[in-house]
Formats: C-alpha cells, structure tokens, sequence
C-alpha cells in the first residue's frame, strides 16, 4: 500500500507558499479591478464636468457632483468630529442587533431543525412574522420602545434575525443523512452528534446568513436613522448624515455618506468572511 | 452489544487480530434468516426483501450482486440497524440483531457502513475523521485517539495525509481512510454499500487490491453490496446473485480463486469460468430490473 500513497503523493501538485501581499499584487483579477475602478471614477468625473456630449446632455451622470467634488467635501468632514460620530453610531447599531440576532436567531434555527415539537410549535408564527419587511415594523416599534435607540436596534435585530433563523434551519435540515448514520453507527450520543456533525455542518449556512443579514441590517438601520430623525448631528448615524446633507442641499456631501456607507458594509463583511474563514477551516484549501 | 476485547493492530499488536489459535476467524457471522421488508408509503406496499436467506461465516467476504434499486441497500441497511425488517431474523454471532419484537437493529460500532459517495465528515480532517469513533465511545482521549489514528493511516499508506481534509484528497484516498475509520473501531462486520460506485476502472482496481490488503490482514467479515460482477468475484469468498425487487437470493457461487489474490487473478481462466457461471443469473436480473424500470416510466 505505500507505493501507492507515494504514487498519490507525487502527482499531488507542488503549492508554491506565498505570502498574501505579494499574492494579491501578482495577481492579473487584482489590476484588472484597479483599473475597471480607476476607469470609472475617471468617466464620472469627465460625465459630470462636461455636462453635455456633443451637444447632447448626458443623463443622470451630467447631474451628480463630480467625484473630485466629492472629495473635496470630504476631506472638509474627515477631520469634523460628527463624521466619526455617526459612524460610530450606525455601526453600534448595526453590530448590536446583527450580535442579538446572532445570539438568538443561531438557537432558534438549531431547536427548529433538531426538535420536531418546537418546530410544530414554533415555526408557523415565525413563517407569518418573516415576510414583513423590517421597515414595516418601524412605526409600530417606534410607540412600544420608550426610546429611539432601542427601537432602531430592536427593527435591525428583525433584519438580521428571520434571514439568519431561516438560514441555519436549512443548513441544520440539509445535512447528509449519511453523516449522521455514520456517526451514530460508531456510537455518537446525541450530545457528539449535535456538537460535532450538526453544528460544524450548518455553519456555512450560518456563515451565509450572516453574510446576508449584515446586508440587510445595514439596509435597515439607514432607513431606521433616517425615519427617526437622529437628533443631534452625529448620534443620527451616517443614516442621518446623508439625510442632513440632504437637507442641506449639498449634493457632495449626500456622495460622501453614501460612500461611507459602501465601505462600511464592505468592512462588515469582509469581517464575517474573515471569521468565517477561522471557524471553517476545512473550506480555507486551494 | 460489542463485547470483544480491543483487538486492533497498534504498536506491538501486529499479526492476525481476530484470528483464533486454528488460524481461523472467530467474529462477525452472520445469520439472515427468511428475511422480509415491505416499505408501507401511503397503503401502498412495496415489497423490497423477499424472505431472504443466507449464512455468512465470520471472516467471510460476501458479496452481494444484483441490479441497481433491487433491495441490496434494505438488507444492509436493517443488518446496519438503519431500517426495520417486517419479518424473520438477522443473527451476529448468535446474537438477535433483529427479529420478532425487535424489528430495528441497535447500530453499533460492531457493524461500520462504509457508504456509496463517502460519509467522511468533511469538516475534520483525515486523522479526525479516523479518531472519531473511539473519542466517543469513550475507550480513548482525544490525543491518544489521534496518535492511533495516524497509525492507522499510516499503516494504510495515508500517513502523510492525516492532517488533510476529506476535500483536499482524491476520493480514492477519501474511501480508503473510510476503511481505516471503520477498522479503527474494531468491528464485527464491515457493511459496504458499493463503495467504489463512481470510481473509474483504474482507481478501482487500486481500491480493489487495497481492501484485499486489509482483509488478508485483519480477516473482518465483510458484507458487500455491488452491481459489478468482476469486483464480486474478485473480492469475494462468495457470490449472491439477488433478484431485482423484491430481494430473494437467486444464486450462490463460491469463490474458488486463493487468497492472497492480486490483480492477476483477474485473467486468469478460473475468473473466466466464474464470470461465466454467474453472468446468465446477473444478466437476467438486470434485463428484469430493466424493463420494470421501464414499467413504471409508461
């Protein structure tokens, strides 16, 4: 048998270990993306300066600020201290209820996959709840929570919570049946096999929920801090940022908010991916 | 139910485990006795074992043949203690596995499936994977579990892969580590559920002359379903050729060729004679399961 693992061994391909940096800079997809952004920013600043195109004025593009505009205003709010307040601010929101429906949505799902009568039990109100959109549930819990921080984080927590509940149900009902045979055939208890088959199977979904909630609390804590109305300057959150700037009428500044916002979620879910990637190793290969 | 003393090939317990002072195997007969399994969807009874008998000799290799969707997988699955049985008995070593009053087998760690795509638990890596079984069982921690079961690997010429996931291997390496997990936890009988299926004819062969290796070490009953007459007769120390639904045994053959085999038996004329024996029963069958299939498309 061992000439045949050292047959196995040697047509194995040889990975050349690099380190991240030099992989991402060797790397044609990394320059063909810098150029496709450098590219775009470039067509949006001559579309906005020029205003017409032959005689014919461009759509949309001849309205928006154009992008050096855009950072002009901010680099006029990167030193202001409401600025950072707000991301502050909305982060906390998000990450606050994203953590709460993490903390109950991951249970809940799990106890409706492995428990046939709590999932009689459960699953029918669950599946009446989860069509609202979260924002439905802006007006009702603003008048229940006695304040508007609570009831922003309480309508985020939906956001996050019914997508990352249906999630991990799916992921829990959709492992191999074979998995749990071949545990249990070598004498898993109930206890192994939650904790070493059903779990580690269901966490991609989970990870996936998670993806995909972020998304959506961020969504929704943008119109939750824009309904509410924030208060003062930078306790509304970028949410309010972009709604004051609005009202304002400064055009660049509505960018910059959006922008943030971008990259907010953009570092939110690079997150999840990193700690995704550290909690499943087993997917990390090649 | 598993009352044998630990037996498994470690550092200074090499030879022939399971082997009595005669040279002979002493675990994991097997006893089928008018075996019946009617599946009752929606009043609808279809019949999937016919009363089926057979006896298998502890340290035999029994192979099982017949066409796809015949009722292999049921006889395995009730000796596995995956499924009831309707009627009849299924004895391990005098044991009652399943019976009158006791329609579904306990699944223990005597009776290891090794399935048809692979049930490697691809979220641990191979030497994980192998350790498995005995960490819950209890009988070994879970860093003495590990170190035996790169041992074990290593004995089957994985050694270099115990750190590796099930996702980074071939799936030759991934059915042969399925064995070593198997094996590691001392089982009576290993139930194969046409595990080398998809694999093609070269990969096969590999898998073939790779459990023949572990048998002619450890002499484990094994059970065996296929639908490849030439792996039957390869493997094998008998064949059982079934009919196609309901599962009633339609031939039996011994396997003359000697042990150890390698592929050379392969062409050699008593593996002719022994596919031209058996192929009339087979043909028939598949040419039944066939048309049946057709049947049900009308």
């Amino acid at each position: 048998m061992a000439d045949i693992a050292h047959v196995e061994n040697r047509i194995m391909p040889e990975r050349v270990k690099r380190s991240r940096m030099s992989k991402v800079l060797g790397n044609a997809e990394f320059w063909r993306g810098l150029l496709a952004l450098v590219v775009f920013v470039l067509l949006w600043e001559v579309g906005a300066r020029w205003k017409e195109f032959f005689g014919y004025s461009l759509p949309y593009v001849g309205l928006l600020p154009p992008p050096s505009d855009v950072a002009v205003a901010w680099t006029k709010v990167l030193p202001k201290w409401g600025y950072w307040e707000s991301w502050y601010q909305s982060f906390k929101r998000v990450l606050s209820g994203f953590i709460a429906a993490m903390i109950i949505g991951i249970p809940f799902g799990l106890m409706l996959a492995v428990n046939r009568y709590f999932r009689d039990i459960f699953f029918p109100p669950f599946e009446v709840l989860r069509p609202i959109p979260p924002l439905a549930w802006v007006p009702a819990s603003l008048i229940f929570w006695p304040t508007n921080e609570m009831s922003i984080a309480f309508v985020t927590f939906l956001g996050a919570f019914f997508t990352i509940v249906i999630n991990v149900l799916g992921g829990a009902r959709s492992i191999d049946v074979r998995y749990l045979r071949a545990a249990q055939s070598m004498g898993a208890t109930q206890w192994d096999l939650f904790w070493k088959i059903i779990l580690p199977g269901t966490l991609p979904s989970i990870f996936t929920g998670a993806a995909v909630g972020m998304g959506i609390t961020w969504e929704v804590v943008l119109a939750a801090e824009m309904i509410s109305g924030g208060g003062t300057q930078g306790s509304g959150g970028l949410g309010f940022f972009i709604w004051n700037s609005y009202m304002g009428g400064s055009l660049p500044q509505i960018v910059v908010g959006m922008i943030s916002i971008g990259i907010a979620g953009y570092i939110s879910s690079s997150l999840i991916r990193m700690i995704g990637t550290h909690f499943m190793p087993w997917r990390r290969m090649f | 139910m598993n009352i044998a003393v630990p037996r498994m090939p470690g550092p200074g317990r090499e030879g022939q485990p399971g082997a009595n002072a005669t040279g002979g195997p002493t675990r994991g007969q097997i006893s089928i006795r008018n075996v019946t399994k009617i599946y009752d969807p929606e009043g609808v009874n279809v019949m999937a074992v016919d009363n089926c008998s057979m006896e298998i000799a502890a340290g035999e290799v029994c192979m099982i043949v017949g066409p796809s969707g015949c009722g292999k997988t049921t006889l395995l699955n009730a000796i596995a203690g995956f499924h009831s049985i309707t009627s009849g008995e299924i004895y391990l070593d005098g044991e009652l596995l399943c019976g009158p009053g006791k329609p579904k087998a306990e699944q223990g760690a005597d009776r290891i499936v090794v399935f048809q795509h692979g049930a490697l638990f691809p979220w641990m890596t191979l030497a994980e994977n192998v350790a498995y079984g005995p960490m819950v069982q209890g009988k070994l921690r879970k860093r003495e579990a590990i170190e035996k079961a790169f041992h074990m690997l290593a004995e089957a010429g994985l050694g270099d892969f115990g750190g590796k996931y099930p996702g980074e291997v071939s799936s030759g390496m991934a059915r042969r580590t399925e064995i070593v997990r198997a094996l590691i936890n001392n089982p009576k009988v290993l139930l194969l559920d046409e595990p080398y299926r998809a694999m093609d004819a070269l990969t096969k062969s590999i898998m073939h002359e790779s459990l023949l290796e572990v048998y002619d070490r450890t002499k484990v009953t094994i059970f065996f379903i296929t639908h490849d007459l030439d792996e039957a007769i390869f493997l094998g120390d008998r064949v059982h050729v079934v009919t196609t639904r309901p599962c009633k045994l339609k031939k039996t053959v011994d396997v003359t060729l000697s042990r150890p085999r390698n592929y050379q038996a392969l062409s050699s004329e008593e593996f002719r004679l022994l596919v031209e024996e058996i192929n009339g029963a087979v043909h028939e069958e598949a040419i039944k399961a066939f048309q049946s299939g057709e049947r049900e498309m009308a």
